[in-house]
């Protein structure tokens, strides 16, 4: 059966949001596998820290699979040390998301999230023979490229289905930045907004968001149209990544359109409902701006 | 420290050599390099009257094959690895974890660079593709300060190459897709940010605007220099207020830093600008030919030359970037 994840919350919400957040999913969400762990911002890591092994505890006993998500960017000794502690927990799978963390991984089996470069076969194969058990893939990829490499990879692929697309990271904090801050005394101001903050265009067109040092879209990525052609083409999972949106109801709208009890574009309805004020985008499948959106009818696999 | 210098065309490759570069990097004319614009870039041809040049001076060469190959055409990146060490490269320049194996297995002669594309920013990265690749110089993401970059070089095996000169990105390279996001066109797909194929300048009444892939990037008032519309250096709104929301238009320029640099380890020193013309690449090597002389002469860089050196910098204000802290 096709896997549907929930990928790791990238925004700084408050400790008691988050934990409350898994725990619904926990007791709700069609999800096999949940992916979690702060990826953006090493500094918000002690927050949810106090929470995490009851996270985890609530999500195995509901027979959820747990993977913990490593930061996007290492960029000190501080964090890469986060990272070493990270890794001796007693999860048993990690994500890596940075080149860095992957010394800590050998010999242990562990995934490869979106945030790590793999383009094409013989980047997954390398990745596959050092211990990789799983690969989430870029988001800019187009479909013919994601269909080349579920076609020629030895584990399973999983491609991000949902949520505000991941653009960018830097060392530097736009959210600091925007308050007149500096990244060391940033005051934690990116955990004003559950969603990141808007970016416009000097005329007012909404552009993108930024959320602490990551760079997201400010459109939504959907596939609920192009899951079944995915699934055919060899794609073994699919990955949601929290909004504020209603998750619960979201994963289900996933989980039925590729048990074909809906279909998609009964879905897509049902989903733009659900976010009233973002444009839908999956122009990246499509191997053209990642802020438009095309029709399945012009999506090629090969 | 060795002066890395930019070359996007055979006109550009002489000035960097007149001018005291003591090593160029180049890329193929196709989409396996970062700098893949229309009328840049060589061809075996000239890539191999290039090396012969350069090495009857005892410069080196290095070829960027720095994009991510494409999934089903993995072949093309190939190819230009091994026309690189045909042609006796010194070193290639690379990225992908995939080509990285390949060149590693197939050309174990060839002298390994880690471009800046792979944002290998962390000790522990470094050494990952040493072992595995036995990369013997990595080009540092533009997001370390001159102190992380102390300690990093005292504990990785291989030499560092930073920027000194030139555009800046303001995210971690090779892992922004901003880009394409708004043209279709990305850095590791394509070898292209922010096009000139998807830019327009069009007036609005007394202002000029710049356009990328549709979208307003920045709006000139008269008399105003225009300066072009990188997606990452364009103003934008936050909560009724615009600015530069990522960075301003601005050049890094590490004139004033060599001394510190040096001290931290730093190998060489790189400029950017293989899309620039053969004038800039010449007036930019050359001064900072000079600034290496004096300083390894000296001990220092003599205060004035850094700043006369200041005009070189596209017609903008200067910053030392993240070498910096405060600049996060």
């Amino acid at each position: 059966m096709t896997a549907l994840s929930l990928g790791p919350v990238f925004f700084h919400w408050e400790p008691q949001r988050w934990r409350d957040f898994y725990f619904r999913a926990a007791e709700e969400a069609p999800i096999d596998t949940v992916y979690l762990g702060e990826v953006v911002c090493a500094k918000r890591m002690p927050f949810t820290a106090p929470h995490f092994d009851a996270v985890i505890e609530r999500l195995k006993r509901a027979g959820k699979r747990v993977v913990l998500s490593s930061l996007a960017l290492i960029g000190n000794e501080r964090e890469a040390q986060l990272m070493r502690d990270l890794c001796a927990t007693a999860v048993p799978v990690v994500e890596a998301n940075d080149i860095g963390i992957l010394p800590l991984l050998t010999g242990k089996p562990h995934s490869l999230g979106p945030f790590l470069n793999i383009y094409n076969e013989s980047t997954l194969a390398f990745f596959a023979a050092r211990g990789a058990i799983g690969a989430c893939l870029p988001p800019e990829l187009p479909a013919t490229s994601i269909a080349r490499l579920a076609a020629s990879a030895s584990i399973p692929v999983e491609v991000l289905a949902f949520g505000r697309l991941p653009l960018a990271i830097s060392a530097r904090c736009f959210h600091a930045r925007v308050h007149g801050l500096h990244k060391d005394g940033c005051q934690f101001v990116c955990g004003r907004d559950a969603e990141g903050l808007a970016v416009d265009t000097l005329e007012g067109e909404p552009f993108l968001a930024i959320n602490g040092l990551q760079t997201l879209s400010c459109t939504c990525l959907s596939l609920l149209r192009e899951l079944l052609g995915l699934k055919r083409a060899g794609v073994a999972g699919f990955r949601l990544s929290p909004m504020a949106a209603d998750m619960v109801r979201v994963a289900r709208l996933f989980r039925d359109t590729l048990d074909e009890r809906i279909g998609a574009e009964e879905a897509e309805e049902a989903l733009k409902a659900l976010l009233p004020q973002m444009p839908l985008a999956n122009g990246f499948l499509y191997g053209e701006e990642g802020r438009r959106r095309f029709h399945p009818d012009h999506l090629r696999l090969e | 420290m060795e002066l890395v210098a930019p070359a996007g065309t055979p006109a550009a490759f002489r000035a960097a050599l007149a001018a005291g570069a003591d090593a160029i990097y180049l890329g193929f004319r196709d989409e396996t390099n970062a700098r893949n614009f229309p009328g840049l870039n060589f061809s075996a041809d000239e890539l191999k009257e290039a090396i012969g040049l350069a090495h009857r001076e005892r410069r080196k060469v290095y070829v960027a094959v720095n994009t991510f190959p494409r999934a089903g055409d993995e072949a093309i990146w190939q190819r230009a690895v091994a026309a690189a060490a045909e042609l006796g490269a010194d070193a290639v320049i690379l990225a992908d974890i995939g080509l990285l194996d390949y060149a590693a297995q197939r050309h174990p002669g060839l002298r390994l660079h880690l471009s800046v594309q792979a944002a290998a920013s962390h000790a522990d990265a470094i050494r990952f593709y040493a072992e595995a690749f036995g990369v013997r110089r990595v080009v540092l993401p533009r997001v370390l300060t001159v102190e992380e970059i102390a300690a990093l070089n005292a504990s990785v095996p291989v030499e560092t190459e930073v920027f000194a000169f030139g555009g800046m990105c303001t995210m971690a390279e090779g892992r922004c897709f901003l880009s394409s996001y708004v043209t279709g066109r990305s850095p590791n797909i394509w070898g292209v940010c922010s096009p000139a194929s998807h830019v327009r300048y069009e007036t609005r009444g007394d202002a000029l605007v710049s356009l990328l892939g549709g979208s307003v990037i920045n709006r000139f008032q008269q008399g105003e220099a225009a300066g072009y519309p990188t997606l990452c250096k364009g103003r934008f709104v936050v909560d009724g207020r615009a600015s530069y929301l990522f960075e301003e238009p601005v050049s890094l320029n590490a004139a004033g830093i060599l001394a510190e640099l040096r001290a931290a380890g730093v190998a060489a020193l790189k400029i950017e600008g293989r899309q620039r013309g053969r004038a800039y690449v010449a007036s930019v090597v050359a001064a900072y030919r000079g600034l290496i002389d004096a300083l390894e002469r000296e001990g220092s860089v003599p205060r004035e030359s850094a700043i006369l050196f200041d005009r070189l910098a596209e017609g903008h204000s200067e910053t030392t970037g993240a070498y910096g802290k405060r600049w996060r």
